[in-house]
């Protein structure tokens, strides 16, 4: 699979995901087992990919600048700080850790 | 309360529409991110463009890149992309629900259903507010996203390896914020402990791509069978 093929594969496979929500009834998310199983899969999926993003090297686990990242991270969202903001001082710690080191 | 509908004037301008534009503006800027990440993992600009205006939902376009960069396979990328995707589905049958757009508006409001204007409008009580609130988010982070990816994408030739500028951290630091909305409670942090662990056991041992699915399969059976009085809705998630 050349790499166009696979991106506009994925592309069709989300908008068809967006589009058959719409002509699901709504009387389904009334079902509290399936919002459950839908909620979970969200933190579930969120948790992987933080984990991902800031230990993961290919098929490698790392410790490295991302860690100040995600450190500073906790730290600003501890504080309530904005969504933007957070995402500015990730990357400002795991760049300024990059530059002293 | 506002008798004349809204125009292109701020004075006009309800609560949802406020809302709305200001989510557009957080979320639109972290395209540049995207953009870079993208040209990093080895994708061309406008493979990049296709991602953001085509596929139009953060969470599976860096998960797909994620896995490029990573050395997976496109198949890989693309699993990780659909799965990641899945909520969308969700956010649609809430919407579908709050305001029932038909015909056109339907297809348009499907590719414009992320995170943020599911959560703007679920943010709003009154079903024009919701519909409103919907539209602008959906619309305006639409725009300034690919405006932001196509920006992201050409500096990121200049800037070289977007790491040395720390935008891999911009990463970490927003699905560490997406997550910690919904960290209210003692079930879904034990949920989150057990999957960060999970994918920390499964990078070494699986294909790049495939310890993202492996916790959303925990995630999945996690909802199914753990029943817990303080479990949140689906509703409560799109709150933001």
């Amino acid at each position: 699979m050349t790499l166009w093929t696979a991106i506009l594969l994925a592309c069709a496979a989300t908008y068809l995901t967006k589009l058959a929500g719409y002509a699901v009834p709504a009387r389904w998310l009334q079902n509290p087992r399936m919002a459950r199983v839908a909620g979970a899969i969200t933190v579930a999926l969120l948790s992987a990919l933080t984990v991902m993003n800031a230990f993961a090297a290919g098929t490698a686990l790392v410790l490295d600048a991302r860690l100040a990242a995600l450190g500073v991270a906790a730290l600003a969202l501890w504080l309530r700080l904005p969504f933007l903001l957070v995402v500015v001082l990730g990357a400002a710690a795991a760049g300024l850790v990059r530059w002293w080191g | 309360m506002n008798p004349s509908p809204p125009t292109m004037r701020p004075a006009t301008w309800t609560p949802a529409i406020r809302m709305g534009l200001s989510i557009s503006v957080a979320t639109g800027l972290y395209g540049i991110s995207f953009g870079a990440l993208a040209v990093a993992a080895g994708l061309t600009v406008w493979q990049a463009m296709a991602l953001s205006l085509l596929m139009f939902t953060g969470g599976s376009q860096f998960a797909f890149i994620g896995v490029i960069a990573g050395g997976g396979a496109g198949s890989a990328a693309l699993g990780a992309a659909a799965l990641l995707g899945v909520r969308n589905a969700v956010y649609g049958m809430q919407l579908n629900a709050m305001f029932a757009p038909t015909g056109w508006r339907k297809a348009v409001a499907a590719q414009l259903t992320i995170d943020e204007s599911a959560a703007t409008a679920a943010g709003q009580t009154a079903p024009d507010e919701q519909r409103r609130g919907f539209w602008t988010a959906g619309l305006g982070v639409f725009v300034l996203w690919n405006l932001f990816t196509l920006l992201g994408a050409v500096l990121g030739d200049a800037l070289g390896d977007p790491r040395r500028w720390g935008l891999d951290g911009a990463a970490v630091a927003a699905f560490l914020a997406l997550l910690w909305p919904r960290l209210q409670q003692c079930e879904p942090v034990a949920l989150a402990v057990l999957c960060g662990v999970v994918t920390a056991l499964a990078v070494p041992l699986l294909p790049p791509g495939l310890p993202i699915l492996l916790a959303a399969v925990v995630g999945a059976a996690w909802g199914w069978w753990v029943r817990s009085p303080d479990a949140p809705s689906v509703r409560e998630e799109a709150a933001p």
